[in-house]
């Protein structure tokens, strides 16, 4: 019996060598010794994107995108398909999970120097899934056809339009020719789909380039002898399973009990070309961006800035002057960039609220900050900062 | 087993004894089994909300009401109930003769109509609730096709239904032929007859109980 599976895997191997390659990049696969609980949070992003593939799928199964049908299909789902509810509140739930995760593995790579050489394209791949991955949330949340469906879109497509030379065709392209009906929803549902599946791929790319350059680790030293590192398997599975497990707790919480939490109730109303509900508000995780949007009174400066507080993302490799990447040694970062998430956390909560007083002006800092960190902070701040003395090997207890 | 992958460097952290390995053997599967279960749970609501929308077909109305008197002689009309096509026909004194002719009976599958394929005021010669009008669902048992009308001609007085794909062919009581693959009778609905002019798809005075989800084939 043995003789035989071998035989077969033998031949498997010969022809497509799976087991082999699956042995080298899951099992035997070399990572540093060192990595904390914050290294679980691309496991967490994976797991939630393949249940948001699966929920969407069987979704998709009740839906209809037509402006008539939209609203009562994503009921008949919540009201009458079985088990339709709890469909609904995987992917619902999912996309909060998933937003949460990329948040933290983000700033995780910011605090530990992840985006330095030799890990640029693995940084950029992650800033293109995190573009893909708002797209994709973007189109999805247009589809239930509520309130803040067709309010939220047209506020979007508007600023599209307001883009100076791509603007105008592209708002053109996504609504083909007439306002915000049927043929707009029909390409904004397939878009859906195709911005969804591309994440796929380009998590692909994203783990590729993750297995070239190796993971990064807290002390921002590449390990160098043979005991600095320690296979995956069973080292780190053990570790991102129990992640996955305390994940999976909160994910299923935020299910059970509390799967309206996170929503808007003017979204459960039908779209209405002829009325605007009183608050706007984007979803939690579009909310620092939105706050940007409106804490500039320019349409297109505030565009440009909220855009923009993404773009400084994706120069932050050749921002960062600092040849040191963990900001365990570097004093000043260390104060500065919490800071940063400081901002950013107050940037969501003022999104949140409407743009007067007090939240204006916590926006207006906060985004001043967003730039000063990445653009002045960055750059010029190793010219004065004096970093710790970096430890010989990743295995050096902290001091 | 999850001793495979460590490394010799940690075997110092380690102190694997013989008990030791047991015991992980163990957390090992339990935490295997458990994965597995948890993944079957999961698995569960998407494949119950392929089973479609639930109570979609309470409160609405069923039936089908069919004008008789736009029925000439020897002609049928089609109406759809439950999304089939009904054929409602009105039967000529010739036709309900060939139903009786002698001789006629041994060409056929299940000529007393013993199979459950209609309702208890239908099991009789001329399957239907009165001899002149005959209502059957126009799916033929075989592979679900909708049979053609051949009307009544000069030639052939009895008229039959003819399936185009596989050529069943079924008598002008829905009664299979034998040499010819479909296996039962086509399939009657509940049939009630509201006034000479009128009769109702969807309720059956005669036998209250049936229900066309109960029968063989259709």
């Amino acid at each position: 019996m043995t003789e035989r599976s071998n035989s077969l895997s033998e031949w498997l191997e010969a022809r497509l060598p799976v087991i082999s390659a699956f042995r080298r990049e899951y099992v035997d696969f070399a990572m540093p010794r060192n990595l904390n609980y914050l290294w679980n949070f691309g496991a967490f992003a994976t797991i939630a994107l393949g249940l948001l593939i699966l929920s969407g799928i069987f979704l998709a199964l009740n839906y209809t995108p037509t402006v008539t049908e939209a609203f009562a299909s994503i009921e008949m789902i919540d009201r009458q398909v079985s088990s339709g509810w709890l469909v609904r509140a995987i992917h619902m739930g999912g996309v909060s999970m998933l937003f949460a995760s990329l948040y933290v593995h983000i700033g995780r790579g910011l605090y530990y120097g992840s985006y330095k050489a030799p890990r640029e394209l693995l940084w950029l791949t992650g800033l293109g899934l995190l573009l893909l991955v708002m797209t994709t949330a973007f189109a999805g949340y247009i589809l239930p056809w509520g309130q803040m469906s067709y309010w939220g879109a047209t506020v979007v497509i508007n600023a599209l339009n307001s883009l100076p030379v791509i603007g105008k065709p592209l708002a053109a392209w996504l609504l083909g020719g007439e306002g915000l009906g049927n043929t707009a929803l029909h390409r904004i549902y397939v878009l859906h789909f195709v911005t969804a599946f591309s994440i796929v791929g380009f998590v692909v790319l994203h783990v590729a380039a993750l297995h070239v350059a190796g993971s990064n680790n807290p002390t921002g030293i590449e390990p160098a002898k043979p005991d600095d590192t320690v296979p995956f398997h069973p080292y780190y599975t053990t570790k991102d399973g129990l992640g996955l497990c305390l994940f999976l707790m909160v994910y299923a919480g935020l299910i059970f009990f509390a799967p309206d939490i996170l929503t808007l109730a003017d979204n459960y109303a039908q779209a209405n070309p002829l009325v605007t509900p009183r608050d706007i508000t984007p979803e939690w995780y579009f909310a620092p961006f939105y706050a940007i949007l409106r804490a500039v009174p320019s349409k297109l400066g505030g565009l440009l800035l909220a855009a923009g507080s993404l773009g400084v993302l994706f120069a932050v490799p050749w921002l960062d002057a600092s040849p040191v990447r963990s900001a365990r040694y570097r004093p000043i970062l260390r104060i500065a960039l919490p800071i940063l998430f400081l901002a950013f956390i107050a940037l969501g909560a003022a999104g949140m609220h409407p743009p007067t007083g007090f939240w204006l002006w916590i926006s207006r800092i906060a985004v001043t900050y967003w730039y000063l960190y990445f653009l002045i902070l960055l750059p010029y701040l190793p010219r004065v900062e004096i970093p710790k003395p970096l430890p010989s090997s990743l295995q050096e207890p902290r001091g | 087993m999850t001793q495979d992958g460590a490394p010799t460097s940690s075997s110092t952290q380690c102190s694997s004894g013989k008990g030791g390995t047991r015991r992980r053997d163990v957390l090992a599967t339990v935490t295997a089994g458990v994965g597995c279960a948890g993944a079957c749970a999961l698995a569960y609501p998407f494949l119950d909300s392929l089973n479609g929308t639930r109570n979609s077909r309470v409160g609405e109305d069923d039936t089908v009401d069919v004008d008789l008197s736009a029925i000439p002689p020897g002609q049928q009309t089609v109406v759809t109930w439950r999304g089939w096509p009904v054929f409602v026909q009105r039967r000529t004194a010739a036709m309900l003769a060939s139903l009786q002719a002698p001789g006629a009976a041994q060409r056929l599958r299940d000529p007393e109509s013993k199979i459950l394929q209609q309702p208890k005021d239908a099991t009789n010669w001329h399957r239907s609730v009165v001899p002149e009008i005959g209502v059957l669902i126009g799916i033929c048992t075989h592979l679900g096709c909708v049979p053609s009308y051949d009307t009544p001609s000069p030639a052939d007085q009895s008229g039959k239904y003819a399936c185009p794909c596989h050529g069943s062919q079924f008598d002008i009581a829905g009664r299979a032929y034998k040499n010819a693959p479909a296996p039962y009778n086509l399939p009657v609905p509940p049939v009630t007859m509201v006034s000479e002019t009128h009769l109702r798809i969807g309720l059956s005075k005669g036998d209250p109980d049936f229900d066309i989800a109960n029968i063989q084939q259709i």
